[in-house]
């Protein structure tokens, strides 16, 4: 008996090895393995055996019971693996053709440059105001030190609407109005960016709307070294590291001193080239300390409190820093320029 | 203001400064340089020659042959130039000789005549043709004085000159004169200069006897002073002061012509010369003209005045428009022997406005505009007459007769030395301070850190503490200031809720497929109340529109950004660029009233527009239009990020297609509108189907609500049901989904669309809409008979309100 059970366990591994599919290996379990197959025959005959011998081919059938089955087993496992693999051969694809598209869109590059400023004064501990772009003629000129007939007026012809009515010709005014809500007693540390509007022919180099970015901070003790400071550190971050800035006097009727800011040339490294026109700056700001008059019309006491105020136009920074040429493209919406700043 | 660098090297000592060295230092110091240019750049080899004799070239009528001394020997050159005459001494390029354009001078044969160099003319020099004297603009230059022959011509006539542009900022008119930028450059190299004494020769006849003066508004002329020369010659002026005046960018024209002009230049004051003999009176008279009143200026206009203008008249009619022109009439000429000279202080606001209404802008005007020196204005006088005495034969009678009423005084600012500091950030002592003061020369008297500093009257722009602040810092040096940072109180920084949600909105249509546009706000007065959205036009009277406009293209506020969005799209189609997605956020304008009085409203507006191809995956046969859904989704997906429900009701708008226009409402507040554009527009526009949204972005931010609190996820499963309705095809989506809500709350939690049919077995005028439903009670589990009653309950429902039957 114990002979006819290995005879068996050879005889079934080698069909199950021979087996080339699932079905096959189904036949050999069902043959060796099943109610009517051999093993449970042996079994059936195990009535014949003496007591001491009946556990001992018991014990023997069931082991040559369970390496067939675990042979099956890791047969099937494997065959069936392999089946797979094939049928997924079969559903390969070609992984180069293109996928389908997901239209995806962007910001100006206008509005991408206002905002990494506006984030990098706020970081700085800024505060973002804004304005109506139909202003008085008392906040745009007037309460920064214009008075109606000032030569300075000429500098920026205007859009009117009314005598008392326009179109904001600087971001200013958002100044002189954060300034009057202060009641003369409160800091104020704030940018205003915005579109404001002159009376110029739109060409390469001019455009009767474009966008302005203003700065100004107000306190006891406001130091025009600060002013440098807080424009240095505003130059190196935006233009880089590398950037030196220099101030140099100017004039504008709202602050005093004045002066324009300019960093050096990265084109030629300050050596002077075409694009700083040999100087090896580039002019990117206006700046200064509040005039005492604006801070007077705007309930502060230019004795205990002072100020600086900045100024910048994003499309010249625009310009600048990517190369544009022409300031009409910020406004004329071609989906190739627009295209192609949108990791700006 | 155009400066000479040789000139300039005669009034303070910049030879150890190279011109660009210079210009460096005068626009770190206070006066913008804006560029340093060579009056004949790379020009060399050009000499005086002397014609010894002149013929006419042998074979050619319009060519002369000359011989020419120039020094060292004698050269035969062929000449062209109809005014070139024996005994003339000119200018002449030697072979190896460049002239501009490097262009180089050789030896050569000209209709078989040998010449051996070139006479030129001006122009052939470098000179600008508007700076050429007339006499020798259609020829070769003569010298109009006795020079050497072989002299270098070009240290003759200036061009070794380099001239500095000067950008002057309104407030530094002290530097519109040689005398105000010598000071300029004395305080920033710490040099030494001071405008000389004039030193007229007077006669012993006093201009009394000849000329009276009289001044009607003391206000608007508060000083009048007139010189009287006589015995003048009028001719060339000489070659040094021509010099001058074309590097100044003047054209020299006679002596006493160019002695007003070149005083205008050293002194900034402006001067004007009358001949005594055609101004034809004994008394000059300033007064306002008279309304209609008329005069013919030097440049042979007749120019209608008003009352607001002054004018210098001889007691009866008009010589001049005070500091702007003088008149035709009493112009200095060929045969002129005595002379008026003016000088005089005119308001600066008259002048402005004079010279705005004749569209006048001169030399002169431009200098009174912006305010002349009190203290230099007689003294000019006396200089032109000087001048006049030495280079035209002037005779000056004594003593200038005025009218004066000009305030002259110096005004004090004083100054502490901690105040300067603490304003600039720096640590600059008192001597530091004085040091400064000296280099400016201005006088002061000095207390510890007090200084109570006298500002010369040249300086009309130093007024306050703050622009002696300017001064200081200016010379001192900004490169000098420290980088400090603000040390006051601090403030967190950041933005306004409603920022953030800009930032957010702009941020969602940009993941969603749009590419942000900025447009004009001011559009076309037909296009500014176009596609104005309901709720904005029943706000606004009318669009505002400019008092003067400068073209109609840019006349009106917008009302809608969608015109112009349209207009971008249009603008791209032409250029064949046709799958476009574009959105703007930006204000619109409304006013509430008819004449504008009042700032207008300024509403913040999200706004796009789309045509084309909306997805296109070509190997996959796969293509989307743009189409009222895609457009939906969009304004959907909006809602969704702010978290607000929108309903859409369907509209009919001016210039929208009628069937396919929606109003968008957010809770009860309608916020704008989306749709298709009318076929019409879009073809006038040279657009495909185009669908846009223009909704109000501020009634969206207004509307949001910080969600703060947790919302627990449900725990129990929901349970989906979908039903298919057969309804007339009038019936709206909304309107069936809004009944099922309704009749199945509170169980149903969401109503969805997933099919909707029409055609084949279904009759005419009918249509199958098939819902998804959710059924969820967020703490237990749903049975599924209580599931089937609210299914019933709403099948009742719908039958009854729009007679919708289950389709079978």
């Amino acid at each position: 008996m114990k002979e006819r059970l290995e005879e068996l366990k050879q005889e079934a591994l080698e069909k199950v090895s021979k087996s080339e599919n699932v079905q096959s290996l189904k036949d050999v379990r069902v043959e060796y393995l099943g109610k009517k197959g051999p093993i449970t025959e042996v079994l059936r005959g195990m009535g014949k055996l003496s007591k001491e011998e009946r556990p001992v081919i018991g014990q023997l059938a069931n082991e040559v019971r369970e390496s067939i089955a675990a042979a099956i087993d890791t047969k099937q496992t494997r065959l069936e693996d392999e089946e797979l693999e094939k049928q997924l051969e079969a559903e390969s694809i070609d992984v180069t053709l293109p996928g389908r598209p997901v239209r995806v869109g962007g910001p100006h590059l206008l509005t991408s440059i206002v905002e990494e400023i506006e984030d990098l004064f706020i970081g700085m501990g800024f505060e973002i105001k804004e304005g109506p772009e139909v202003e008085t003629d008392y906040y745009n000129f007037e309460a920064l030190n214009l008075p109606k007939g000032h030569p300075a007026r000429d500098m920026q012809d205007s859009f009117y609407i009314t005598e008392e009515l326009l179109l904001r010709t600087h971001t200013s005014p958002v100044q002189a109005r954060t300034m009057g809500q202060k009641d003369g007693n409160e800091p104020v540390k704030m940018i205003c960016p915005g579109k404001v509007y002159r009376r110029d022919t739109d060409d390469a180099t001019h455009s009767h709307q474009f966008t302005q970015l203003e700065g100004l901070l107000v306190d006891k003790h406001v130091r025009m070294s600060d002013l440098k400071g807080v424009l240095n550190a505003f130059a190196k971050q935006m233009f880089g590291a590398e950037r030196d800035i220099r101030l140099r006097p100017s004039f504008f009727p709202f602050t005093e001193p004045s002066v324009e800011m300019d960093i050096s040339c990265k084109v030629c490294e300050g050596k002077g080239c075409s694009v700083c026109k040999g100087t090896g700056w580039i002019e990117i700001l206006g700046a200064g300390m509040v005039h005492p008059n604006v801070l007077e019309m705007a309930g502060y006491d230019p004795k205990e409190y002072s100020g600086f105020a900045f100024g910048m136009g994003p499309e010249r920074i625009a310009m600048l820093k990517y190369g544009v040429d022409d300031i009409r493209n910020f406004y004329t919406n071609d989906i190739r320029f627009l295209e192609q700043y949108h990791k700006a | 203001m155009l400066v000479s660098s040789n000139w300039l090297q005669e009034l303070i000592d910049i030879s150890s400064y190279s011109p660009e060295e210079l210009a460096e230092i005068i626009t770190k110091t206070g006066i913008e340089v804006e560029s340093v240019t060579p009056v004949a750049e790379g020009v060399s080899g050009v000499v005086v020659g002397y014609v010894e004799s002149c013929v006419q070239h042998p074979n050619a009528d319009k060519l002369s042959l000359c011989q020419v001394d120039v020094g060292e020997e004698t050269l035969q050159i062929v000449c062209g130039a109809p005014n070139i005459a024996e005994g003339q001494q000119v200018a002449v390029a030697k072979p190896g000789a460049v002239l501009p354009g490097n262009f180089k001078i050789k030896k050569t044969k000209l209709r078989g005549e040998e010449s051996n160099g070139m006479i030129c003319s001006l122009q052939e020099l470098g000179i600008d043709e508007k700076d050429v004297p007339k006499e020798f603009a259609d020829g070769i230059f003569v010298f109009p004085e006795d020079v050497k022959a072989g002299a270098d011509a070009l240290s003759l006539l200036n061009l070794d000159d380099k001239i500095i542009e000067l950008g002057l900022t309104p407030n530094r008119s002290d530097a519109l004169s040689m005398a105000g930028v010598a000071y300029e450059v004395a305080a920033a190299i710490d040099g030494d200069y001071e405008l000389q004494e004039e030193d007229v020769p007077y006669s012993n006849k006093a201009a009394g006897d000849l000329i009276s003066v009289e001044v009607e508004d003391k206000q608007a002329n508060p000083y009048y002073g007139a010189f009287i020369i006589k015995d003048i010659k009028v001719g060339a002026s000489p070659l040094w002061m021509r010099n001058r005046l074309t590097a100044a960018g003047i054209r020299p024209i006679n002596n006493v012509v160019d002695i007003t002009n070149y005083v205008l230049l050293e002194y900034g004051q402006p001067l004007h010369a009358f001949d005594y003999d055609r101004f034809d009176s004994d008394k000059v008279v300033t007064r306002r003209a008279k309304d209609g009143e008329m005069i013919t200026t030097l440049d042979n206009q007749k120019r209608e005045l008003k009352n607001h203008h002054l004018v210098i008249t001889n007691g009866d009619e008009a010589h001049a428009i005070a500091g702007v022109m003088g008149g035709a009439k009493s112009e200095v000429q060929e045969d002129t022997k005595t002379l008026i000279l003016e000088a005089a202080y005119f308001d600066p606001s008259v002048v402005r406005q004079a010279s705005k209404d004749h569209g006048l802008r001169s030399e002169s005007s431009n200098r009174f505009e912006k305010g002349v020196d009190p203290n230099r204005v007689e003294r000019a006088g006396k200089r032109a007459c000087e001048l006049l005495a030495k280079y035209a034969g002037g005779t000056v009678l004594s003593g200038a007769v005025s009218v004066d009423q000009l305030d002259r005084s110096e005004k004090t600012v004083s100054i502490k030395t901690s105040v300067i500091n603490d304003r600039l950030g720096t640590s600059i002592t008192n001597e530091e301070i004085a040091d400064i003061l000296r280099r400016l020369q201005f006088t002061y008297e000095q207390s510890g850190e007090h200084f109570d500093v006298k500002i010369p009257t040249r300086r009309g722009d130093i007024e306050l503490f703050e622009d002696m602040l300017e001064e200081v810092a200016r010379i001192f040096g900004y490169d000098n200031l420290p980088y400090t940072l603000p040390q006051g109180s601090s403030q967190a920084g950041g933005l306004t809720l409603e920022q953030q949600l800009k930032r957010k909105v702009k941020s969602y249509f940009e993941g969603a497929g749009l590419h942000e546009t900025i447009t004009y706000s001011l559009t076309p007065k037909e296009r500014s109340q176009m596609l104005v959205s309901p709720e904005i036009k029943r706000q606004a009277q009318s669009p505002v529109g400019l008092a003067m406009p400068m073209s109609e293209d840019h006349s009106h506020l917008r009302l809608s950004m969608l015109p112009e969005l349209l207009q971008s799209l249009s603008y791209n189609v032409a250029r064949k660029q046709k799958d476009l997605s574009y959105y703007e956020v930006g204000t619109v304008f409304v006013s509430n009233e008819e004449q504008v009085t009042k700032q207008p409203k300024e509403i913040l507006r999200a706004s796009g527009a789309l045509t084309g191809t909306w997805i296109s995956h070509a190997w996959q046969q796969e293509k989307k239009e743009v189409d009222f859904y895609v457009v939906k989704g969009i304004v959907e997906g909006l809602s969704a990020q702010l978290d607000l429900s929108f309903t859409y009701e369907k509209t009919k708008l001016p210039h929208m297609h009628p069937g396919r226009t929606a109003l968008v409402k957010s809770g009860d507040k309608e916020i704008g509108f989306i749709g298709q554009v009318h076929p019409k527009l879009q073809k006038e526009l040279g657009l495909k189907d185009t669908y846009v949204f223009d909704l109000n972005a501020e009634e969206l931010f207004a509307q949001y609500t910080k969600e703060e609190a947790f919302q627990a996820i449900p725990r129990y499963p929901s349970v989906s049901r979908d039903i298919a309705l057969v309804v007339d095809e009038q019936i709206t989506s909304a309107a069936i989904a809004h009944t099922i809500s309704e009749a199945g709350a509170p169980l149903v939690k969401d109503v969805q669309v997933f099919d909707v049919y029409q055609g084949d077995h279904l009759p005419e005028g009918k249509k199958s809409l098939a819902f998804n439903l959710l059924y969820l009670d967020p703490h237990r589990t749903l049975k599924d008979q209580e599931v089937e009653e609210a299914h019933d309950k709403i099948l009742t429902a719908v039958k009854d309100e729009h007679e919708a039957e289950l389709r079978g």
